[in-house]
Formats: structure tokens, sequence, C-alpha cells
């Protein structure tokens, strides 16, 4: 049976599904339950935004609210991965990986290779991503390229609910660790989901959108404003292809290269900073492989190379928009020559 | 009127009432002009809790360092940061404090010795262990006042500053502003000893607790300890406990509170309301001398936002600007 949720129930309902099929499930984070050790209500948030909402109530202290200490229960949560749990720790706002990092990248990460194949991490960190809500310089970030970057993480960035709940209950069946970055102003996006549980492998990327002329591959929030980008230029018999990455490590090269040996032109969309991100790096990586088949450089739409402004007049500047995705096809269609920096502004 | 049985002069005690009706108004407006929807982002209100950085900041002069929290409101005005400013700031115009690029949680002014809001709790306590190392380097008598809230202070960053702040013999002093929750989670529930003056003894170094709604409490607590930093004396822990009127943020419903505990706090231990009552018992200062500041900071905070509304929004081209941009 499957009916409209939002990304938000999805999240909740992959949680709830893994905590029922497997008992050695815990979920963890600062307020997700909320309410500890206060007086009033129990589950009193079911975290900032509610996405645990209700958990509580099903699963009791297997749901367990934390101090405020991201090194120390980040830290749990590995440590407790590494010894037999599958541990899903909440990092409210994936900004806060600063204070924690070293547990993540040094510890999580490492174990698997470090102590020669002998250890195996299922820890799930999901915490949230992206700007657009008015959360400023410090809680809108997309880190996704940091993350992928270190060897021995997955990292995954759904577009929608159904691909949240399958990649989700995929993540915490996964063996390694799992850094699950949900876009904030992705939640409350609706679409079918089904009621049963359903996991989707890592490392395959969904064609929403078919097309002869140019390759648009992008992830999270700004696989939507691709697909409006291809809808306004098939008024103009422009045909784009539009490829949901949906996991970032591992990535799914096939699907890219298959489909720009197809079209001859790539544009790749990354709401990160511009350097040193998943934009670059598909670029490089099909210039590579695929040279051959390209008919113009590939172009990089992204964020700019600042931080992300907080006065909304200048934060709606800085996501890309449909429009900047646009003209970075056309520019792929009659090549100017001229140096193009694709950001926002 | 009678002879000031109090350790401040009378004017030292009027400012200290205008800058926390002051914070007062400036928060409450905020509640108000936030649930109307003309305010974008987080908003954490420091209303309640103004005893304490008033107290505080009283010691201090411009020199003088502070890093702020997510709940940064009461100390900029405290540290003397620009009403019009802050609230232009709030509203993301280009005559904010950072010309709209920072917002509620990131609000500093350097030229006040302001070091910022901070949206990264417990990242303060670092920040300030740097300056206090400079003005300690420059022998410039300067200190440096990290606030940190009781669930921040659990953050590793916070205890290893301690540590360090102990061990470098820094001018710091480490506020934690006990306001009894860290969003919806109890500080009774969440920080493992009894009290945070064994926490200081633990690190090699005084604390003191005091009743953070009582400006007078403050005040005396926080001038001993300012003092002994600023004579090379080394850091110390100053736990005010304090209450939240309103919730974690704007648009927190609160069910996580008992039943009527807000109102109780309101009407037992309201800071701004038992200073007023005790300076005008005590026959130091006439109600209406106090009706006059409110007044006169009604008008302000009223400027302040028909400013803010009217001010333009930054230039697009600001996007790019205030940065190394490589791309
Ligand atoms: C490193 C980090 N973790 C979590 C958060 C999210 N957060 C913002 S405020 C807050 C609670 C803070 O509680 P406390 O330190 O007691 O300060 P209060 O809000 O009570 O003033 C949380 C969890 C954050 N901003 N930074
Ligand atoms: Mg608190």
């Amino acid at each position: 049976m499957s009916r409209k949720i939002s990304m938000k129930t999805a999240i909740n309902e992959a949680l709830d599904l893994e905590m029922r099929r497997d008992p050695t499930v815990i979920v963890m984070g600062e307020d997700i339950v909320g309410g500890t050790g206060a007086n009033g209500e129990d589950d009193a948030w079911g975290g900032v935004l509610g996405v645990t909402k209700g958990l509580y109530a099903k699963h009791g202290d297997r749901l367990m609210d934390t101090p405020l200490s991201e090194s120390a229960y980040i830290g749990a949560a590995v440590g407790a991965a590494a010894c037999g749990l599958r541990p899903v720790a909440e990092l409210m706002f994936m900004d806060f990986m600063g204070v924690c990092f070293d547990q993540i990248f040094n510890q999580a990460a490492k174990f698997r290779y470090m102590f020669g194949g002998k250890a195996q991490t299922p820890v799930v960190i999901r915490g949230m991503v992206g700007a657009g809500f008015r959360a400023a310089a410090q809680h809108s970030q997309m880190l996704t390229p940091l993350f992928t970057h270190i060897p021995g993480l997955k990292v995954v960035c759904p577009s929608n609910a159904y691909d949240a709940k399958g990649l989700l209950i995929q993540s915490i069946r996964d063996n390694d660790p799992v850094i699950f970055c949900e876009h904030k102003n992705l939640y409350g996006l609706e679409c079918d989901v089904p009621a049963e549980s359903y996991a989707i492998p890592f490392g395959e990327a969904n064609i929403l959108r078919d097309g002869d002329d140019v390759t648009i591959v992008s992830y999270g929030l700004t696989v939507h404003r691709a697909l409006e980008a291809a809808t306004a230029l098939a008024k103009d018999r422009i045909e784009a292809e539009v490829i949901d990455l949906r996991t970032l490590s591992p990535i799914d090269w096939d699907t890219i290269i298959e489909s720009v040996e197809r079209t001859g032109r790539l544009v790749v969309v990354d709401e990160a900073h511009p350097r040193c991100n998943l934009a670059t790096d598909i670029a490089a990586f099909v210039g590579q492989n695929a040279f051959g088949a390209l008919k113009a450089g590939a172009q990089m739409v992204t964020g700019p190379h600042t931080p992300v402004p907080f006065s909304p007049s200048l934060e709606d500047l800085y996501v890309p928009s449909a429009e900047a995705i646009a003209a970075a096809v056309r520019r792929t269609l009659s090549p100017t020559g001229s140096r193009s920096h694709g950001i926002a502004a | 009127m009678s002879e000031n049985p109090f350790p401040l002069s009378k004017d030292d005690l009027l400012k200290a009432y205008r800058t926390m009706r002051t914070i007062r108004d400036f928060e409450e407006r905020l509640h108000i002009d936030f649930a109307k929807g003309d305010i974008p982002g987080f908003v954490h209100l420091y209303a309640g809790e103004e005893a304490c950085a008033t107290g505080i900041m009283m010691h201090l002069n411009d020199n003088d360092r502070i890093a702020s929290t997510h709940r940064g409101h009461g100390h900029c005005i405290a540290k003397g940061v620009d009403v019009h400013a802050m609230m232009a700031e709030i509203y993301g115009r280009s005559t904010g404090a950072c010309r709209g690029k920072g917002g509620s949680m990131h609000i500093a002014d350097l030229s006040k010795g302001m070091m910022g809001a901070n949206g990264i709790l417990g990242a303060g306590a670092p920040l300030i262990c740097g300056a206090a190392l400079a003005a300690k380097v420059r022998g410039d008598r300067g200190v440096g006042i990290t606030f940190v809230g009781d669930g921040a202070s659990n953050q590793g960053t916070f205890l290893e500053s301690l540590n360090l702040a102990a061990v470098w013999n820094l001018p710091v002093v480490f506020v934690v502003e006990n306001n009894g929750y860290a969003e919806s989670t109890a500080m009774e529930w969440a920080v493992s000893c009894d009290s945070y003056v064994d926490r200081a003894t633990g690190f090699g170094m005084p604390g003191v607790t005091v009743d953070g709604t009582d400006l007078f409490a403050v005040h005396e607590a926080a001038g001993e300890i300012i003092r002994r930093a600023r004579d090379g004396g080394g850091p110390a822990l100053l736990e005010c406990n304090m209450v939240r009127f309103y919730g974690h943020f704007e648009g927190d419903a609160q069910t996580y509170r008992a039943k009527g505990e807000v109102e109780a706090l309101r009407a037992s231990r309201d800071c701004l309301v038992m200073l007023a009552e005790r300076v005008v018992e005590a026959g130091v200062v006439a109600r209406d001398e106090l009706h006059r500041i409110d007044r006169e900071v009604a008008d302000l905070i009223e400027d302040a936002v028909r400013a803010a509304k009217a001010a333009p929004l930054p230039a697009p081209s600001e996007l790019l600007t205030d940065v190394y941009v490589s791309y």
C-alpha cells in the first residue's frame, strides 16, 4: 500500500520499521525525545523539527536523549557500533560536525581498514543540511564534499520521501558508517511511499527524466531545480536527462558515463561551495573517462565561494536556481569560450 | 530620597535598570514581531535573564572581550552594541551590525569587545581563551568573559577551555548561564555533577554560584572574580541561576515544561521587577524615574523596528563581498 507522505514522516517510518525488525537498533541525539529530566510532557519535541516524534512511545528507552556533547555521544555511537549495536545518531545540523569530526573521520571511518578488516562500524549519523531556511552561516551548509573526501564513510543525500525511506533503511543495515544528509527544505515535500519496508541499494542513481541533448546530474534539493530547468528547456525543444545521484559515496559512475556518452553534454549541479565538490569531482571524472563523447566543456552550477548569508534577499541568491541551471545547459549548447563560473549569483 | 544602602551609585542603578529594560523590551518586541512573521530565521530570547548580562558587563570596558552564545541579544545590549544595528541585523537589512549577513545568532561588534553571538555551542570558550591570551601578551589588563548555557557546559570545547585557561593562568571568566534547560532537556538530568563549583574545582579554579536574577548578587560576585582575573589571579567560573521566560526559540510550544511553571517564574523571579521594587522601596529611586526610562526605552525600540523595516535589503552584489572568492 502506498500513500503520500512527507520526507519527514518517511524518515520516521524507516526508523520505526528498523527498530521493530532489529533489536540492536538504537536512536540517540539532542532532544530527539525531548523533555528528558523535565517536568512536562514526555516525548515533548521528537527532535527540533519533530522527525523522531512518536518513536519514544513505541520504542521507549531505545530512543535516548543525550547531553549537549557531540564529541561524547557521536563517539559513543561509534563505539557502540563497533561493539555490536546499530546506533542511529542524530547530529541535529550537520554543521555541528566540526565539534565531533574526529570521532567520525579518524575513528568510525578507519576502524574496518585500520584494524585489518576485523571491525565493523554500522553507525548512521543523520542530520540536516542545506540552505534556504534563514538559518544563517553555521546552520545552512551543504558539507557533503567534506564527507565524500573521506574513505570509509558512505554518504547519502535523498531528494524525496520515497528515497529517504529506502535509503535510511539501507543505511541502518549497512555495515559501514553512513552520513545521512537530510535537506531541511525537503522535509515537508510529499510523494507516494509504500507503507512496507524496502531498501534502496547504495550506488544506484535514479534517472528522473529522460533526454538526449544534455545530462544534468545533481542530488538533494537542487534535483528539483534541475527538473524545473529541464521543463523550461523543453519549451525550446532542449531535452535534458536529469540524474539524481541519491548516494554520493558510493557514486554511480556508470549511469553518469552512459548518459553523457549518449547526450555529449554535462551540467553538474551541487549546492555545496564550488571548490572540490561533487560538481568538480564528476566533471573531472567525465573529462578523464568520456572525453571523446563530450561536445562541450562540462558546466558546473554550485553555491558561491562564500559562507551562507543570513538576509533572505541574499540567501535566495545563494542556492543554485533553475534559471542558472538552464543557462548552464545553454552554454553547453553554444559554448562562448569565455570562462564561466556557474555560481548562483 | 533616602540614603543609598546599595553598593551601586544611584547613577549606576539607573543605568543598570535602563540596560535591563532595553533587553526586556527588545526581546518582547521580537517575540511579537516574530509571531507576525516579520522576522526570518531563528531567534532565541534572553528575557528573564537580563540581570546576569547586566551585572557582569557593568565591570567591563570596550577593551574587555566577551564571547556570547546563540542567546546573545542581552549580552550585546549590555556590552554596548547599538540597538538599531542589532534590530536591523535581525531583520536582515544592510544597516545591520553585520550588514545583514549574520543574523540573530551571529551579531558581533568587535569595536565594543563583543566577539559575536555563536551558533555553535561551546565554541566561544576557546575563542575567549585566545582573546585573554592576547590581552595577557599585550599586558593591557583586558579580561575575557565567555558565556555558556547549562547545556553547552557539557561540550568538550568548554571543558578543555577551563583546563587551558587554568594552565595558562588566563584572565578569563567562564559564566555558566544556568536557566535549567538546554532546548527541552533538563539541566538536572544532563549535567552530571551537583554543582558547577565542583566542576571549577576539578579544573583548579574557583567557582561561585549566584542567583542570576539578583542584579546585586551577580554584580558583586562578578566584580570580585573579574578584578582577580585582571590582577593576574587567573580564571574563575561563575554560575548564574536564572530563568527563561520564553521558549527555547521563538515558536517553541514548551510542552516539556510543567503546567504553570513559566507563570510562576514570571510572578516570583522577574529580575527587572525585583530590581525596581528594591530600589524604589529603599527610597533611592522614585518610580517616576523608572517610568521615564521605560518610556524612553519603548521609543528607542519602536524607532529601531521602524528603522529596520525601512532599511534597504543588502544589494545582490553583497553576496560575493567580504570574503576571498576564488571562483
Ligand atoms: C554544537 C551545537 N550543538 C547543538 C546545537 C543546537 N542547539 C542550539 S541551542 C541548544 C540548547 C542550548 O542550551 P544551553 O546551553 O543550556 O543554552 P540556553 O539555550 O538554555 O540558553 C542546542 C542543543 C548547536 N547550536 N551547536
Ligand atoms: Mg540552558
